[in-house]
């Protein structure tokens, strides 16, 4: 028994495992406390109110069983809100450089805008969300739009930050070699701002996806925050419960793919623990 | 006479003060000629502005007083006959070492394939043929420095700047990357017309290209040497560098005061010329000079702290 301990027992390389069986353990708990009668009611006054406010597990995996297999009909919600988090993440991101590369290098406009982006950026832009809708109608656009707001703040601070901070020597440098103005835009401040941009791309991707389901769950005809909304509307928690637990392992699976692209992306920055070489 | 490569006219370099208090004066008053295909090295205590006459040598700082000449005309805006290698890191770390080698002649506008060719060339002779492929931060700070070299060297300036370039090297790498400087230079020297590479008529290549930042006008008086205006706080480099070592005294409002021609024969080996009695003798005349300006340069810093 004690071999078998220290065989399982958590380090480092049976993490995955563990974390795994954490996974389980929650999921069991929770079956237990919410199946009516399976033990004795304690919180509530009767046996079913517990599976009523917090669902019941196996209902909730059959629920995404008939999303994925059986009907089959999720994907294109999935697809609605996949394209509405590109959407935004893109224009966002584009709009954000484009504004930061701007500012940065004219100090006289940004002097001149500073309160306006700072009282945007204040204002909680989930309440735009309503205007939004109206400007834009409830098919995709008024989420891109909601998602763009969320996201062009971050890139923008980031690129705005990234100019400001280009080394002068490596500016001096470049002018030495005998770049233009455009050139410097183009081969040392682009450069230099995309990596902050790039620092902050699992934050605006998980913003975007942000805005895409909470302008789908404010008003909309389709995409996973459309289903959540419905089934909040008839009270059944299940498949509420089953759409949140769908999009977060989307959420875990769109953080993945950025976490890829950027390696890819960034491999001229030192990795972490990489350090000087040679 | 021809005018010389490089000369600063009584330069000076005052930096304006936050809230309207007295200005700080960098360089005061500071006369200093480079001729073609010379190596001068200027040396000071810290803080003595030398990086401030590089600066404006480089036309990335205008003189608050005096002119900058090269070859004769006065520089307005950045030097485009220069080439400078800064003390700090200063490669471009987006780009591989190829990369920061063919900016300076996409820059200038030279074709993708010519930039690449002559880019390749010179990381060969900086021995770094194998690593093109690298990223700045992949490279050792030698390395590094060798890349900013061929960077600079690949535009074929005519005029060479060097700011401290070898101050954060270790001294073996620093003896090894001095010796490459001397032998790059005296080949650069020594070349009929222009550099000597292993593909011969290649190097001729930014030439046809139209790239060359002489422009046409000047093209006939093209300089075969190479003039190096290469600032150290170290007597030993500057002494075994150069053809003349120009010593400043502690800022602020540094000026030139003293001046020695180093008569050691060429080529040299900078590890083993250190031993021999001339240059133990110039070492002990300059340090005489330089000594005082050091101890006022230390006496003034422990005054401001």
């Amino acid at each position: 028994m004690t071999a078998m301990w220290r065989y399982i027992k958590p380090r480092r390389a049976t993490l995955r495992l563990w974390q795994l069986v954490l996974l389980a353990l929650l999921f069991a708990a929770w079956h237990v406390l919410t199946v009516p009668g399976l033990i004795p009611h304690f919180l509530f006054s009767d046996d079913n109110q517990a599976a009523f406010f917090f669902g019941e597990p196996l209902k909730i995996f059959d629920r995404i069983r008939h999303w994925f297999l059986v009907d089959a009909d999720i994907y294109k919600h999935l697809a609605v809100t996949l394209w509405e988090t590109v959407l935004a993440f893109a224009i966002g991101t584009v709009l954000g450089l484009a504004t930061g590369l701007w500012l940065a290098l004219s100090p006289l406009a940004a002097a001149l805008l500073d309160p306006y982006i700072k009282a945007l950026n204040a204002m909680p832009r989930v309440i735009l969300a309503p205007i939004f809708a109206v400007w834009f109608g409830l098919g995709v656009a008024s989420k891109v739009a909601l998602g763009v707001t969320l996201v062009f703040f971050i890139v923008f601070f980031n690129v705005y930050q990234g100019v400001k901070e280009v080394s002068p020597v490596i500016l001096a440098n470049a002018r030495m070699l005998g770049a233009s103005r455009r050139q410097l835009l183009r081969h040392v401040y682009l450069p230099s701002a995309t990596s902050w941009v790039f620092s902050s791309l699992h934050t605006s991707v998980g913003l975007a996806f942000v805005g895409a389901v909470v302008g789908e769950y404010l008003g909309s005809a389709q995409g996973v925050g459309y289903l959540i909304l419905q089934a909040e509307g008839s009270f059944d928690i299940n498949t509420v419960m089953a759409g949140i637990l769908v999009l977060t392992v989307f959420a875990l699976v769109l953080d993945a793919l950025v976490g890829r692209v950027e390696k890819a992306l960034m491999k001229w920055q030192p990795q972490a623990g990489e350090g000087d070489k040679l | 006479m021809t005018a010389s490569a490089l000369r600063l006219e009584g330069v000076s370099c005052t930096f304006a003060a936050r809230e309207g208090a007295a200005g700080f004066t960098a360089v005061r008053d500071v006369t200093l000629a480079v001729e073609a295909g010379e190596f001068v090295s200027v040396v000071g205590p810290t803080g003595c502005g030398k990086s401030t006459l590089l600066n404006m040598a480089a036309g990335l700082l205008a003189p608050s007083a005096g002119a900058v000449r090269v070859f004769g005309e006065r520089l307005a805006g950045l030097n485009r006959r220069a080439g400078y290698m800064f003390q700090a890191e200063s490669l471009m770390p987006w780009r591989t070492a190829l990369g920061n080698v063919m900016a300076g002649l996409s820059f200038r506008g030279a074709s993708e394939a010519d930039a690449c060719a002559l880019a390749k060339q010179w990381l060969q002779r900086v021995g770094l043929a194998a690593f093109g492929d690298r990223y700045p931060h992949q490279l050792s700070g030698g390395m590094r420095k060798r890349v900013s070299l061929a960077q600079t060297l690949v535009l074929d300036p005519d005029i060479i700047l060097m700011d401290e370039p070898f101050s954060a090297l270790d001294i073996q790498t620093r003896q090894l990357m001095e010796n490459e400087v001397l032998d790059l230079w005296q080949g650069l020297s020594t070349a009929p017309g222009r550099v000597v590479s292993p593909a011969g008529a290649r190097s001729a290549a930014p030439e046809q290209a139209g790239l060359s930042p002489r422009g046409a006008a000047s093209g006939a008086s093209q300089a075969v040497r190479k003039a190096v205006l290469f600032i150290t706080h170290d007597l030993d480099e500057a002494i075994a560098l150069s053809d003349r070592v120009v010593i400043l005294s502690a800022g602020p409002g540094s000026r030139v005061v003293g001046e020695f021609r180093i008569d050691l024969e060429r080529p040299r080996d900078v590890a083993e010329i250190r031993a021999t009695p001339r240059f133990v003798e110039l070492h002990k005349a300059i340090w005489d000079v330089l000594r005082e300006e050091v101890l006022a340069g230390y006496q003034q810093q422990l005054a401001k702290a």
